[in-house]
């Protein structure tokens, strides 16, 4: 009867070493910063502070005057007035233009040849030259308006000098271009938060990465592994309550950060240049439910790299390159855009990518698509766990020295 | 009652641990001599089967250790060599967890943590988390956790290494007192008056081999000298001279 009762009591073995692996981290001031503030903080802060700033600069851009240091103004005084009407301010002359753009003083310098004035009254075709540099990516939206300024004039002005000789303008441009955009404003966002998804498997990284380490290398070199492997509970079990620790903090995690976007996802003016955004409840629940196994499997495979390591510090460096490897999905993703196919929903990682991005695009994911997508990452998730358990059968595991 | 018959461990081509055989048994301290690397510590780790025998058998109270490792553990007591605390908890706390793990009912648990702290004469500490405790008090709150859930069975690994001289005749008062409970109490030590002072039964191991089993009285008898320490190095000594 007593023997019973302690049977029972012993089959909470997991639950006891899940309080006391809670309890004993919730006491490290690291763990404790790592899984709550700096984790899951700092990816809605960078990433409002990184919106803000591309946001504002292509709306400044676009309605801001822009200065434009011109060579040889005096040479096309109708040019310049075009430009004044586009909201360019033709600036003083500057010495060397390739230089001054090179040096990052202007975007843009506009050169007119001396010559400007002679060639125009002959009908002659001209040259006006414009430095700039495109590989410095801010300064192309103040390319493109002076570039578009310059066409325009020309073509006017091509069109009045048709009309001048009795010819209809259309016999120089016999094709046009009519752009259709399919763009939605949810899809024109979704190029700009590509990396979503990798901040939240980050966090969930740095939610359980201490207490990963903590677990089994951190015990191993404290040398508290063997005394704690001399008690009468399978070590699967010891296993499972470590595992449940470290994915109670990855979700904690997971959470202030999902509620860090949704309140961020307020203060980004994503309407001002056409964009939609939802990161409210809605997209919360889904994100939740698709990166739970995840936790898991994450939380499985930090443990496994850091029962391999003989110290905190090995430990330490193999997770931070663990880390590298969810970057892949959403970096494949940016750089080289792939049409979903469904299979690619079961693949870990890859599916839960792609699942945030319809959540973005406002498509929603189907039934089949969650399923898939929890099937597969749970069916790795459950094989890295196996083979942690198996790892820790080891002999070796338990010996420090 | 520890029975361990004809052990053998091998790491590689390095056999730590080549036949040994002895029987501690209950009511006497059983002491497990020998120099350093001569498989002491490779041979408690068998027994409480943190490790598998490549041969041989380990039986704790008739329980075949190959058989049935848990019920093996719950049989034992084990200070093995590493003795770490978690340092982020009090050293009640750490009792606790081990008791918890064995599945101690939780008015037991605490009826057995306080005789255990007051035994031990760690009241001062048990609140205190154990970073930066001193080696002695780490070893205190190492046995007090070992001991929480009452083993019939104690293996101490060098349990006085690192203490000083005060914390090492307390702790040999204590196995005394184990011993008069009437528990089967086995250590490992490489220190000769200790062993000499404290065991009933001294079982000499050298090069993975016990080369000696005795009283310490049979002992000195056997190689002629009076003084223990004489007698070992003699022991050893010879069956180094018997390997070569």
């Amino acid at each position: 009867m007593n023997d019973m009762s302690a049977k029972i009591r012993r089959s909470g073995a997991f639950l006891t070493v899940f309080l006391k692996e809670v309890k004993e981290n919730l006491r490290d001031r690291r763990t404790l910063m790592s899984a709550f503030l700096t984790g899951p903080l700092l990816g809605p802060l960078l990433f409002v502070m990184l919106i803000n700033v591309t946001l504002n600069r292509e709306l400044d851009k676009a309605e801001k005057p822009l200065p434009v240091p011109v060579l040889g103004a005096a040479y096309a005084p109708n040019l310049i007035d075009a430009l004044k009407a586009g909201g360019v301010v033709p600036g003083a002359a500057v010495a060397d233009p390739a230089q001054t753009v090179r040096k990052q003083d202007a975007d843009v310098v506009l050169r007119i040849a001396p010559d400007y004035g002679k060639a125009w009254r002959k009908g002659e075709p001209v040259q006006v030259e414009l430095f700039y540099d495109s590989s410095r990516r801010d300064a192309n939206t103040s390319v493109e308006r002076v570039s578009d300024l310059v066409e325009n004039y020309a073509r006017q002005q091509g069109a009045m000098r048709l009309v001048a000789r009795g010819l209809s303008p259309g016999t120089a441009w016999p094709l046009q271009v009519a752009r259709r955009d399919q763009a939605t404003p949810q899809s024109r966002a979704v190029l700009m938060f590509a990396m979503l998804p990798y901040f939240f498997v980050i966090t969930i990284f740095m939610g359980g990465m201490y207490l990963a380490i903590d677990l089994t290398a951190g015990e191993r070199e404290r040398q508290s592994l063997e005394p704690l492997f001399a008690n009468p509970v399978a070590r699967w079990k010891i296993l499972c309550g470590k595992l449940a620790a470290i994915c109670a903090f990855s979700t904690a995690s997971l959470l202030i950060t999902l509620l860090g976007f949704a309140v961020v996802g307020r203060f980004i003016p994503a309407e001002k240049i056409g964009m939609e955004l939802d990161l409210g409840l809605h997209f919360a629940t889904y994100v939740l439910l698709l990166m739970l196994p995840l936790v898991l499997l994450l939380s499985a495979l930090q443990s496994l790299v850091a029962a391999f390591a003989k110290s905190y510090r090995e430990a330490q460096t193999y997770i931070s390159l663990l880390m590298l490897v969810p970057i892949i999905p959403s970096a494949l993703l940016s750089f080289m855009p792939i049409k979903a196919q469904a299979w690619m929903y079961a693949i870990p990682l890859l599916g839960q990518n792609l699942g945030i991005m319809q959540l973005l695009r406002g498509d929603g994911v189907t039934v089949e698509q969650i399923g898939l997508c929890l099937a597969g990452s749970l069916a790795a998730a459950l094989v890295a766990v196996l083979v942690t358990a198996q790892l820790y059968r080891s002999e070796k595991l338990a010996i420090s020295a | 009652m520890i029975e361990v018959r004809d052990l053998h461990k091998a790491f590689g081509a390095v056999k730590a641990v080549d036949g040994v055989s002895f029987t501690a048994r209950d009511g006497e301290i059983t002491g497990l001599l020998g120099p350093n690397g001569a498989g002491k510590t490779t041979t408690l780790r068998m027994l409480y089967t943190l490790m598998a025998p490549d041969r041989g058998q380990v039986l704790v109270d008739g329980i075949d250790a190959a058989a049935d490792p848990l019920a093996v553990r719950r049989q034992l007591g084990v200070l093995p060599d590493a003795r770490g605390l978690y340092k982020r908890l009090s050293a009640r706390e750490n009792i606790d967890y081990f008791g918890r793990l064995h599945g101690l009912p939780e008015e037991l648990l605490a009826s057995r943590r306080e005789a255990l702290v007051k035994a031990l004469e760690m009241g001062d500490i048990a609140d205190r988390r154990t970073e930066g405790f001193s080696q002695g008090q780490r070893v205190k709150t190492a046995i007090a956790r070992a001991l929480v859930h009452d083993p019939r069975n104690v293996i101490l690994d060098e349990p006085t290494n690192g203490l000083d001289v005060m914390a090492t005749r307390a702790l040999r008062q204590f196995m005394t007192r184990l011993k008069e409970e009437g528990r089967c109490v086995l250590f490992s030590s490489h220190i000769m008056q200790e062993v000499g002072a404290l065991c009933d039964r001294i079982v000499v191991i050298a090069h993975g081999r016990v080369v000696a089993d005795e009283t310490p009285d049979a002992l000195r008898a056997q190689t002629g000298e009076n003084n223990l320490e004489d007698a070992f190095v003699k022991i050893i000594g010879s069956e180094e001279g018997l390997a070569a």
